[in-house]
């Protein structure tokens, strides 16, 4: 079957087995590994996407089944070298550290900020809370959402985007 | 703009990670993201049984399904003498069955084909004919009476004991125990759970059939150890082995030992001539790879008339699984679980250990901790509160009154470790400061007086770490060194590599800061590789909280030795005697004249140009670091709870974290490993449970069933610190990674048995979740 999608902006599509899972699909047939694999059952949301802006767990969709709609995975989330403010947010506020939890998390923490741009700590870790992190506990991640908040708020005052050179993320 | 660009990056700077921007970009390089050209996939097919005698395996259907290329059987591993390997604890363990299959989840046979799906689907077609045998799931099932024995194939093995070992004075322990005005007992259990790291354990294997070389890309936390032991189980010569560890999506323990699907997969490929990819799926991880703990302990604690400690006593019984595997240091069988006399003057201590076979999976890891201390540490601080608790001390004031003093130190514990270094009062000091000890005492009894149950828990931990010194750890006779090569370019950039391997620990980051500290080039630029064993020094690798105390101190001295030559260097070019010549970070001067000076940079240049007379070209070193002794992180928790008497559930409100690790490299790197610690304990405390039902199914197989805490339950966290440098590192530093998981679980329980106490109830084994609680509270006639 042919599943046809708009991947971060841009049309893709390819025949696949009808059985062939979104998180499967994106790094197999598309190359875009930043989606993890972490527990094959929805439960950890390592393979977190956002479907038309909106999180969903990659490893429990099949590619089919979003012909048509938006995706968008971490590969999409900078600008060129320019990091987005959920992506300098993790980094200035050490909300990373494995990195296998992070596309997940920064995906959701972007569709967060969409649709509320100002969350308390309870909206954030409620939000999150889909998404299993095994090694910072949390708070900086709590913190890199906020960090992001705060920038965005900022920014749409005086826009002025961040940039983050490529390489080292420094 | 990242804050952190212009910042020179030395020790004690919170410099942002210089490894993030891959990861922020979704371009980290985990095992499962590569590709190889003609790569094939492996699936392994395993046994649905705990204990199962195998009459037949059929794979002609399996063969014969589409993109299929070979099934792999135990019958044609043992052709080429590959059935069972060794283990790293001098037992041996299947690689893929061929007698029995002795617990569930064991490997049977694998499937190679095109495509993951393919190999999958075609796994599902093999028929094994088994004879189910009775399963063994507890030391108490291995040691009674007519119990299966687990381990028939093994020649002399009359019954399921694997190991009896035995730390301290017997007679003096039982003496002391004679004359003691008080002896508290505390029997608990230290159930089975699993480092569950969000990425699962893979490998890509590729054996060039022209060259006869093995690649192998793992996820392993000791690339250079494996390296070395896959050339003893395959017999290939160890310069045609490369393994390569790409960046690894948590470790924990998980990733340090040599697991079946790693041999089968090279074997396969060796067989075949095309690289085999092998990924486990999160139940294949939970069922079959690195479990840890699983300890059944009793602890007895004499305290004399005045309240002070005189004597410990611990039998244990471990449950090793089906093969003794733990990953740990030859010499001892239990671990590290002699440290168990813990932060306190204990004149003397008797442990006893006996482990057991048993139809569970093997290969016993440190779950964040150093081989068996977490286990240690969580029966003393639990032993010590319901000490003071039965004594009606305060748990604090007990703690305070019997803590090992500062000017004791060096301190020979009971057992024979030398801690190097301490400051327990003072650590504890900062944690009731934090907490408001005395206030919140006042409330709790104010609040129990209303019926409300709350409590505090204070666990005041002391690890052991960095192993070691070489003449007492090794694992399979290798000394557990480790080691840096430092290569300064002319240019004044560096590459640093070391035989250890981060795996989201911030090494790019911190090592590059002790390079910034001690030969003066930015952290910025100071490139740091690990993990590959073509390229990297030996070393034992990262776990244990030894990369800091032991690679890290690697990496200041091969900094210093180059600092030595440098000045050499400085001295030709200023045309000073190298006596003359003062070190600031980054340029040497000459004594009184701070303008002559020649800068590191400067001195890197002329180490490529500009020679004194009949000096070697280039600035290079290496370094093998073999510690003198081990490093003895400590601090103190503590952790207020409320608990809900209707349904049992527990609320943490505060979670008070003290740690001393010695100096503080990257303290936002430090902070970030105690936050992790702090809920890698938080899960174990209260929801992460590994275990079995009679027949010896894995309940716990899924993340459904094995809960880890979310964003959602985990407590947030209040941090303070001390700091007791390590006397014999170089830097003073400790180690960090793993004292929260160590220390945090006693504290947790502890706050939940004050709170129960009122009522009479002293344990409920971890995890204490609410049924447990409720159930205890109902036992205890409390039924709102």
């Amino acid at each position: 079957m042919k599943a046809s999608m708009r991947v971060n902006g841009v049309e893709r599509s390819a025949d696949v087995e009808p059985r062939v899972l979104l998180a499967d699909f994106l790094r197999t047939n598309l190359a875009l590994t930043g989606t993890h694999v972490g527990c094959d059952t929805t439960s950890c949301g390592a393979c977190t996407v956002l479907l038309d802006g909106e999180p969903v767990k990659s490893c429990t969709l099949l590619a089919v089944q979003v012909s048509g709609r938006d995706i968008t995975t971490v590969e999409g989330l900078a600008q060129g070298a320019t990091l987005s403010p959920v992506q300098v947010g993790f980094h200035e506020e050490h909300g990373l550290q494995c990195g296998f939890c992070t596309p997940g998390m920064m995906l959701v923490g972007t569709a967060l900020l969409e649709r509320n741009p100002d969350p308390t700590e309870e909206q954030i870790r409620w939000a999150i809370s889909g998404n299993i992190c095994r090694c910072t506990g949390y708070m900086n991640i709590v913190k890199a959402i906020q960090h992001a908040a705060k920038a965005k708020q900022a920014a749409a005052k005086a826009p002025a985007p961040e940039a983050v050179a490529a390489g080292g993320g420094e | 703009m990242s804050s952190t660009m212009h910042m020179h990056g030395g020790i004690g700077e919170s410099i942002k990670r210089k490894e993030d921007g891959r990861f922020l970009r979704g371009k980290g390089n985990y095992i499962d993201d590569l590709t190889l050209p003609g790569m094939l996939h492996m699936a392994i097919l395993r046994s649905p049984h705990a204990h199962a005698r195998i009459k037949s395996v059929d794979t002609n259907a399996a063969a014969a399904k589409p993109g299929v290329i070979a099934v792999v059987t135990g019958e044609l591993m043992a052709q080429h003498k590959l059935a069972w390997m060794p283990t790293l604890s001098y037992d041996t363990q299947a690689v893929l069955a061929t007698d029995k299959v002795r617990f569930q989840g064991q490997e049977v046979a694998a499937v190679i084909a095109e495509t993951k799906y393919q190999a999958e689907d075609a796994r599902d077609s093999i028929e094994v004919d088994y004879e189910v045998l009775r399963a063994v799931i507890s030391p108490d099932g291995a040691k009674a009476e007519g119990a299966p024995l687990i381990r028939d194939e093994k020649e002399g093995q009359k019954d399921n004991h694997i190991y009896h070992w035995e730390s301290g004075d017997k007679a003096k322990t039982q003496a002391a125990f004679a004359k003691a005005a008080k002896v508290v007992r505390l029997h608990t259990f230290y159930p089975r759970c699993h480092p569950a790291p969000l990425e699962t354990c893979g490998c890509v294997a590729d054996v060039n059939p022209a060259t006869g070389k093995a690649t192998i890309y793992m996820t392993s936390q000791a690339p250079h150890a494996i390296r070395t032991v896959f050339a003893l189980v395959t017999g290939l010569p160890e310069q045609n082995i490369r393994v390569i560890s790409p960046d690894i999506g948590g470790g924990f323990g998980n990733k340090v030992p040599v697991y079946p699907g790693y041999v089968v997969a090279t074997a396969a490929s060796l067989l075949i001539g095309r690289p085999v990819k092998w990924i486990e799926d999160r139940t294949e991880n939970l069922i079959s790879t690195g479990f840890a703990r699983d300890y059944h302990m009793t602890g007895d604690l004499a305290v004399d008339d005045k309240g002070k400690m005189t004597a410990l006593r611990v039998h244990l019984d471990s449950d090793n699984g089906a093969f003794f595997s733990d990953a740990q240091p030859s010499k001892f069988k239990a671990g590290l679980f002699h440290i168990v006399t813990g932060s306190y003057d204990i004149p003397t201590a008797h442990i006893t250990a006996d482990g057991y076979y048993t139809n569970k999976a093997p290969g016993g890891v440190a779950y964040r901790c150093s081989f068996r201390v977490t286990e240690a540490s969580y029966l003393i601080e639990r032993l010590v509160t319901n000490a003071a608790l039965e004594l009606g001390i305060d748990q604090a004031e007990f703690r305070q009154k019997n803590f090992i003093q500062p000017e004791q130190f060096p301190y020979t514990s009971a057992t024979g470790w030398i801690y190097d270094s301490g400051d327990y009062p003072k650590a504890m000091d900062v944690a009731l400061d934090k907490l408001g000890y005395a206030e919140l005492k006042k409330d709790v009894e104010a609040r129990r007086k209303k019926g409300e149950v709350t409590g505090i828990g204070i666990a005041s931990f002391t690890e052991v770490v960095g192993a070691g010194h070489g003449a007492d750890f090794d694992i399979l006779g290798l000394r557990m060194f480790d080691s840096a090569e430092l290569r300064v370019h002319p240019t004044g950039k560096a590459l640093l590599r070391m035989g250890t391997k981060s795996q989201g620990q911030g090494h790019e980051t911190t090592f590059a800061q002790i390079v910034a500290e001690e030969l003066g080039i930015p952290a910025s630029d100071v490139a740091v590789e690990e993990g590959d064993t073509d390229t990297a020094p030996y070393g034992l690798g990262t776990y244990a909280s030894r990369s800091t105390p032991v690679a890290g101190a690697a990496t200041a001295m091969v900094s210093r030795k180059l600092r030595e030559k440098a000045r050499l260097i400085a001295a030709h070019l200023l045309e000073a005697a190298d006596e003359d010549l003062a070190w600031e970070r980054g340029k040497f001067y000459v004594k009184g004249s701070p303008d002559r000076a020649k800068t590191i940079q400067e001195i890197a240049f002329a180490a490529y140009s500009n020679l004194p007379e009949g000096m070697e070209a280039g600035l290079e070193g290496v370094h093998y670091y073999d510690p003198p002794n081990m490093t003895y992180p400590f601090g103190t928790y503590a952790v207020v709870v409320d608990v809900d008497k209707g349904t049992g559930q527990v609320k943490v409100k505060r979670m008070v974290a003290v740690d001393d690790c010695g100096v503080r490299i990257n303290p936002m790197i430090v902070e970030g490993q105690i936050h992790g610690g702090l809920t890698e304990g938080f899960g174990i405390a209260f929801m992460e449970l590994i275990t079995f039902d009679a027949d010896g199914n894995c309940i716990g197989s899924n993340f459904m069933d094995y809960l880890l805490p979310t964003a959602w339950e985990t407590p947030k966290f209040e941090m303070g610190e001390t700091v007791t440098p390590s006397p014999h590192h170089p830097l003073g530093a400790k180690g960090v990674g793993e004292s929260a998981t160590v220390g945090s679980p006693a504290a947790y329980v502890n706050a939940v048995i004050d709170a129960l106490s009122p009522y009479g109830i002293t344990n409920i084994d971890m995890p204490v979740t609410s049924d447990k609680v409720w159930a205890a509270l109902r036992s205890k006639g409390v039924m709102e």
